[in-house]
């Protein structure tokens, strides 16, 4: 949409693409390459005894496939599901997860001088899954390892082995 | 495109290949054997000679190649087979099993064991051939160096050859004679256009000099034996059967191969024994083809997809005016049809027949009999009965174990089966058949049968829990307890106790049971109960608040309406149901699920009494909606293993429903109680009229 001519540019081979997508007020970002679709949220078949953020299952063309809601995750104080209520479908690794969001905006290529380290302090979302963040003129996006996050242990999507 | 492309398909092959060898070496009449049989081993053993050779596995080429050549003497009968022979061929059928599966893995195969191999089938060529062979082929008990073949860059020790032309046009003949003299000098040459000997002094091995003629005439038409006086008859008889052979394989298949002389197919020696590779499985697979097992789940989910749209439309289609829409509404129909019929059939193709599970029995029941010094007779029945192919594959282990079981506990020794008045030879039955929905597995022995005593005298020294008064079934369901085991001592057959439970696990796992009957003196019956399919599942779907969940229809007993009078409190918080005289616990849906907005006054809902690896309870449901066969979707592929939950599926509408675990059900209920978060509502002691509920 509002694509950055300085960052067009600048495109070169270190460059990435991101996937924009906001939680609220905030502008987050995931590489554009785990993302296999974007649809509606709808049809969610609810899962009991499973974390407050795992909406549940849907129907993905025949394949059973988790919905996480990131904003009830992040703690956001306004959850609300609407037609704006987009699920951006992605891959990480072997699996396929829904992850509900309040809008899809952009695709962003980012240079490595855009991409700041994330500092440590994150508490509900740690350091650990930041590929760091992302700076755009005035604008700040928070780019997600979604990979690490998905995978993760406190996302209780995978089964870690316990036993 | 790369040769290694091309392994796989090799492998699988000749993994098809021993398969066969293997059966019909089991079925072999020693005393007259079936002619037709020994072709077919010489023919599985000919073609995985060619691939190996083709695709350069030296040592896979030259083993079967070793073992190709005997069972070409015992193919023509030249050779008298004999029990340790055909032990001899089952070892190297191991063997190159083994060969195989190196290859597969990119290894080379163990050298050692392919050098004992080796030499055990050369010593046994030797012997053999010094009886059967006259004349100057006197047996050289010195140890030979390996056949020609196989290293025919080898220097060999010079020796006559005979090579016999049949029905040779005296052209070609002039041709041959002079291309024999390349290897060697023609020492004589005499006979008439049908059958044609030319006497070569050669260093060269009748192979090689085979491969250059087949240029000219066909294979089957040149015969190559060692001269009488040859140096080296051993080897050189040894070669024989390598000539004649493809004889029968081109014969067979290409019968303008008996048309005479004039044709001079000019065959690339190494595609050679490919060429007769081809037809020997062309037989089999004309009729199959070989599809990765995720390319048929893909089309079941497509399917599946179908059926879903097509059901979206035959809603909306049934809202229409019919007589307005006519040939709409007909086209629907044949579209419902249709689409049902693609979904059996596709189905279909993911059933494989029991033979799958039952060929590789006779080799473990032969070996198992002669290490345990019993007869066995083993019987397999139903063999075309088509079951799932995933659970062919885990039903493997569990019928295994059942299988040696039978042959070390069951059956006898003769002594004592004659003693005790049985034929001397133990009979062991492997039967497969359908029974509604589902697939039974009997294993049947007419062994000794269970011994009631000493399995309750084992269960007490085990510290379990037994009565003398226990029924037999009671009695024979201890042996599935872990750490169980009667032999009086531990075989490396059985004994270790591990197995039972381990069996009664896997088949549960499956969503099947196992049951016994024995008796004493007469032997036992083990009786699998299996699904079908894992893929669809006859289900009954129930409504719990506004959410659909599915039971599975083989779990479900019976459902009612409680009453208070049929509930009773027990412990403060746990709630019992009195049905038919017995009192069952009951589990509310909605509490273990958290579900919203359900019933939770016990009497409004319904009462489904459904049974799970032995326990049964009362499940309470809002309403029962239907009966109705679902597509089993995995949720583990891109989520989690859910408490209380075994998989899920897609209804009509498109949305996931989830399939309830009924055992897990109740151990979720128990921990959920544990934790304290369950609480029963206080009004159940309402009266309130018995009502039936049917079963839908």
């Amino acid at each position: 949409m509002n694509m950055n001519a300085a960052s067009v540019a600048t495109v070169d081979a270190h460059s990435r693409e991101f996937l924009v997508f906001s939680l609220g007020e905030e502008e987050y970002a995931i590489d554009i390459l785990k993302v296999q679709e974007i649809r509606g949220y709808e049809n969610v078949t609810r899962i009991a005894n499973a974390p407050d953020f795992i909406k549940g299952v849907t129907n993905l063309r025949g394949v059973i496939v988790p919905i996480v809601d990131l904003r009830i995750k992040f703690h956001l104080s306004k959850v609300e599901y609407g037609g704006q209520t987009v699920v951006i479908v992605v891959n990480v690794g072997e699996r396929v997860v829904g992850i509900v969001v309040d809008g899809v905006s952009d695709v962003m290529t980012l240079t490595p001088e855009q991409i700041k380290p994330a500092p440590e302090f994150g508490v509900t979302l740690s350091s650990d899954y930041l590929s760091g963040l992302g700076s755009l003129d005035d604008r700040m996006l928070v780019l997600v390892d979604i990979e690490k996050l998905l995978n993760s242990e406190e996302m209780a999507l995978v089964d870690h082995i316990t036993e | 495109m790369d040769i290694s492309d091309f392994y796989d398909t090799f492998f699988e092959e000749a993994e098809e290949l021993l398969g066969d060898m293997e059966q019909h070496l089991l079925e072999l009449d020693i005393d007259d054997p079936d002619a037709e049989q020994l072709n077919a081993i010489f023919r599985a053993a000919h073609s995985i000679k060619g691939g190996a050779g083709t695709f350069g596995f030296d040592i896979l080429q030259h083993t079967t190649h070793l073992l190709e050549n005997l069972l070409d003497f015992a193919r023509r009968g030249e050779m008298a087979l004999r029990r340790d022979i055909v032990d001899t061929f089952l070892e190297t059928k191991d063997m190159l099993h083994d060969q195989l599966d190196a290859y597969r893995n990119g290894q080379e195969p163990d050298a050692d064991a392919y050098d004992r191999i080796c030499k055990t089938l050369q010593a046994l060529a030797l012997q053999e051939m010094g009886q059967s062979v006259d004349g100057g082929a006197a047996p050289e008990p010195a140890p030979q160096p390996k056949p020609v073949e196989a290293a025919p860059e080898s220097p060999v020790a010079s020796g006559c050859l005979n090579v016999v032309l049949l029905d040779v046009s005296e052209k070609d003949r002039a041709t041959l004679v002079e291309e024999l003299g390349n290897f060697g000098k023609v020492v004589s040459e005499q006979g008439d256009a049908k059958r044609y000997v030319i006497t070569l002094e050669t260093t060269s091995s009748p192979d090689d000099i085979e491969v250059v003629l087949c240029f000219i005439v066909e294979p089957e038409q040149i015969e190559i034996e060692a001269s009488a006086p040859s140096v080296d008859a051993g080897k050189g008889v040894v070669e024989v059967s390598s000539t004649a052979e493809p004889s029968a394989q081109v014969v067979e298949t290409a019968p303008k191969a008996a048309a005479p002389v004039t044709q001079a197919p000019a065959k690339p020696p190494t595609s050679k024994p490919k060429a007769a590779a081809g037809p020997a499985k062309s037989g089999a697979e004309s009729t199959s083809i070989r599809v990765p097992v995720d390319k048929v789940d893909q089309i079941i989910n497509l399917v599946g997809e179908l059926i879903i749209t097509q059901s979206m439309l035959d809603q909306t289609v049934s809202e229409m005016d019919g007589v307005a829409h006519g040939s709409l509404v007909n086209g629907m129909g044949l579209l419902q049809r249709n689409a049902r019929d693609l979904q059996e059939a596709v189905m279909s193709i993911r059933m494989v027949p029991m033979d799958y599970v039952f060929s590789r029995f006779p080799r473990l029941v032969r070996d198992l009999a002669a290490k345990l010094n019993k007869d066995v007779e083993l019987v397999t029945e139903g063999k075309s009965t088509e079951l799932d192919k995933s659970l062919t594959e885990r039903i493997i282990d569990p019928l295994t174990h059942l299988v040696r079981n039978s042959l070390d506990h069951g059956i006898e020794t003769p002594e004592k089966r004659v003693a005790a008045g049985k034929p001397s030879t133990g009979k062991l039955t492997l039967s497969a058949q359908h029974q509604g929905g589902n697939i039974l597995i009997e294993v049947i022995d007419d062994g000794a049968g269970l011994n009631r005593d000493k399995l309750l005298a084992k269960a007490r020294s085990n510290g379990l829990n037994v009565s003398d008064n226990m029924s037999d079934d009671e009695v024979w369901q201890l042996i599935f307890a872990p750490g169980f085991s009667t032999a009086e001592q531990v075989s490396d057959v059985s004994g270790r106790g591990v197995g039972m439970d381990v069996v009664k696990r896997n088949i549960q796992a499956m969503g099947g049971h196992v049951e016994i009957v024995s008796r004493p003196g007469e032997g036992t019956t083990t009786r699998i109960v299996l699904p079908l399919t894992l893929a669809i599942l006859d289900g009954m779907s129930i409504k719990v608040g506004k959410e659909i969940f599915i039971l599975p229809l083989g779990a479900v007993l019976e459902s009612l309406q409680p009453t208070g009078d049929d509930l009773y409190a027990m412990a403060g918080d746990d709630l019992l149901i009195k049905v038919r005289d017995e009192y069952l616990p009951v589990i509310a849906v909605q509490e273990v699920l958290d579900v919203a907005n359900a019933n939770t006054e016990p009497t409004e809902c319904i009462a489904v009494i459904v049974q799970g690896e032995g326990r049964r309870y009362a499940l309470l449901v809002d309403d029962l909606v239907g009966q109705q066969q679902v597509v089993v979707k995995n949720l583990e592929t891109n989520y989690r293993k859910v408490p209380g939950v075994s998989a899920a599926t897609i209804l009509g509408d498109g949305s996931v429903a989830l399939i309830l675990d009924i055992a897990d059900m109740h151990r979720l209920s128990r921990t959920k109680k544990e934790a304290g978060r369950l609480r029963l509502p206080a009004s159940m002691h309402k009266p309130m009229p018995l009502k039936e509920v049917e079963p839908s």
